[in-house]
């Protein structure tokens, strides 16, 4: 790939990581912190590129070592972030006066 | 198999980038935050396919079965580990993606003859082996598997400088030879830094570094993308790197401290242990009854946890402390400081899972306001926080650091254990104020009393 590209492609990813995350609320920040980690388990797809490409059984076993490590930090990221925001809750619906399941109806500030 | 053209690949790559953006910007709101999870982990899903279904991958068998196995370790762990450990956990998912990161740089070395990949190789080796090093290490520490204190030995910043040093001479020795050897000695020392890096660095800020090392394995990943010329990984490791470093600035600014004061404050001989000495100014001490009655009789109660709250494990008592109060028509809300618990945001992740909803969760500027109409505050288990001293004494460690404004409610109830002053070693004027009570005694505990009584009132 050409640098000019690729340097496009990581400024613009830079401002856009930079404005999504000034908009988190900082209630989420510890959510943000394991969701942010679990993208970059994304690695993942980078160790299964190698260790598909090499027959080396040394090589293929520091490969398959990539693996195991990249998906426990993916998947047990994605998994400890929903964890965590399934627990983030509105007001009981008894409490606010609005009908069973309708958590859409209330005013969060 | 490579059944997809190069076009459909970027495509679809380019659709796991979106996901993995919208996963960020559902964090801006509590309640749309769980389906950008969602979104975000779709995504992951797709770049996986599609990385099976465009690249011609021997060994497949193989690939599946660690994906099972790695899946199978963090999963249940992921499960079952208790908010509290949230720190450590985060620590140490962090890790393993950074030394996944270096292990496939040092494998791309042999199939790498130009400079500027070998460059982007050494980097993502570097940065993924501190990375995983520098992870293993906090979670010692929050484990407390090691000492929390920072640790310091004569000639620390030698052993650093000259550890640096060597791993960017190793660094341009893999750029000009591509030798293994000086690969391998390379990811030893950038594992040496890493442990280096954070060894002293005391307990209370570790959760910083955390982030930091967050945004170091996102900038590896990026790095990585590079030499395996993949956009999404370029993409997604920038946006981890971005992110992680906003987030590591936000939290040191809540801490009133520089990043680099963290860093590098042990190395220059500052302590970060804080003080111990114990003021014999007067105080009024309170009781449990003493402490429900205010409470039970107010219009508005603002709490203010703390870190002490978190190591007492008092969060699900306070939550039904604050249920009792509401039933008796008391006005309850929490005041949170950005950087209350052992991480930033972390109260708001116990308090969520005491079952307290998030609109009774206020941010620093959405309560200071509101003190001037309180009747009474709880704070429990916090000081650096309350701690006025930030704003009235410019010569304070502190001075400069956002605090919730308590002192300008109408009483003050401080649950604490002792006398000794927070984290930042400094004296909170607040504790001698008139209108401050302070009960004595473990933050659990205390809770528990004052739940009791106002129970009984």
């Amino acid at each position: 790939m050409d640098p000019v590209t690729l340097l496009t492609v990581v400024v613009l990813a830079v401002f856009v990581g930079f404005e999504v995350v000034s908009k988190v609320t900082s209630k989420l920040h510890t959510p943000l912190m394991s969701g942010a980690n679990a993208i970059h388990g994304i690695i993942l797809i980078g160790a299964i590129i190698v260790a598909g490409q090499t027959s080396d059984p040394w090589l293929l076993t520091v490969a398959i070592i990539a693996v195991v490590l990249a998906t426990a930090n993916m998947v047990g990221g994605f998994v400890v972030t929903d964890r965590m925001l399934e627990m983030f809750r509105g007001r009981k619906p008894a409490k606010a006066d609005t009908p069973a399941g309708a958590g859409t109806g209330e005013v969060a500030k | 198999m490579s059944v997809l053209t190069p076009e459909w690949t970027a495509l679809l790559y380019l659709v796991s980038a979106v996901c993995f953006i919208l996963a960020l910007k559902g964090l801006s709101s509590p309640r749309h935050a769980r389906r950008g999870n969602l979104i975000g982990s779709a995504g992951a899903l797709l770049a996986v396919i599609t990385v099976f279904l465009s690249v011609k991958l021997d060994n497949i068998p193989l690939i599946l079965a660690a994906i099972v196995v790695g899946s199978a370790i963090a999963v249940p762990i992921a499960r079952k580990v208790q908010m509290t450990q949230m720190p450590q956990l985060v620590g140490g998912f962090n890790g393993v993606g950074g030394g996944a990161a270096a292990l496939v740089a040092v494998l791309e070395l042999g199939h790498n003859v130009d400079v500027w990949v070998r460059i982007a190789i050494v980097f993502t080796m570097l940065v993924g082996a501190i990375s995983f090093s520098g992870s293993a290490i906090t979670v010692l520490k929050l484990q407390e598997l090691m000492t929390t204190r920072p640790v310091l030995f004569p000639g620390l910043r030698w052993v650093m400088s000259i550890a640096v040093l060597a791993s960017l001479a190793s660094a341009v020795l893999v750029v000009v030879t591509g030798s293994w050897i000086w690969a391998v000695l390379l990811l030893i020392l950038g594992l040496g830094v890493g442990v280096l890096l954070v060894l002293p660095v005391g307990g209370a800020d570790v959760p910083i570094v955390i982030s930091l090392l967050n945004a170091f394995t996102g900038i590896a990943v990026a790095a990585s993308g590079i030499v395996l010329e993949n956009v999404l990984l370029l993409v997604a490791g920038t946006l981890v790197g971005a992110s992680g470093t906003i987030l590591t600035m936000a939290m040191a600014k809540a801490m009133g401290r520089g990043v680099t004061g963290i860093l590098f404050g042990a190395f220059k001989g500052g302590s970060t242990a804080g003080s111990t000495t114990v003021s014999d100014r007067p105080v009024r001490s309170s009781s449990a009854e003493d402490v429900a009655v205010q409470l039970g009789y107010a219009q508005n109660v603002v709490i203010v946890p703390g870190y002490g709250l978190a190591v007492a494990q008092g969060q699900h008592t306070i939550a039904e402390l604050a249920t009792a109060l509401e039933d008796r028509g008391v006005h309850v809300v929490f005041g949170i400081h950005p950087v209350a618990g052992r991480m930033p945001g972390h109260m708001n992740v116990l308090l969520a899972e005491a079952n307290v909803p998030y609109e009774a969760l206020k941010e620093l500027d959405e309560v200071n306001p509101e003190f001037k109409s309180t009747d009474v505050v709880l704070v429990v288990g916090a000081n650096d926080v309350v701690n006025p001293a930030a704003k009235s004494t410019p010569g304070s460690p502190i001075y400069g650091m956002p605090i919730l404004e308590v002192g300008d409610a109408n009483q003050i109830v401080f649950l604490k254990r002792s006398m000794r002053p927070g984290f930042a070693g400094i004296e909170n004027e607040l504790l001698y104020d008139p209108k401050t009570e302070l009960l004595f005694g473990d933050a659990k505990e205390s809770l528990s009393q004052v739940l009791a009584a106002v129970k009984a009132l």
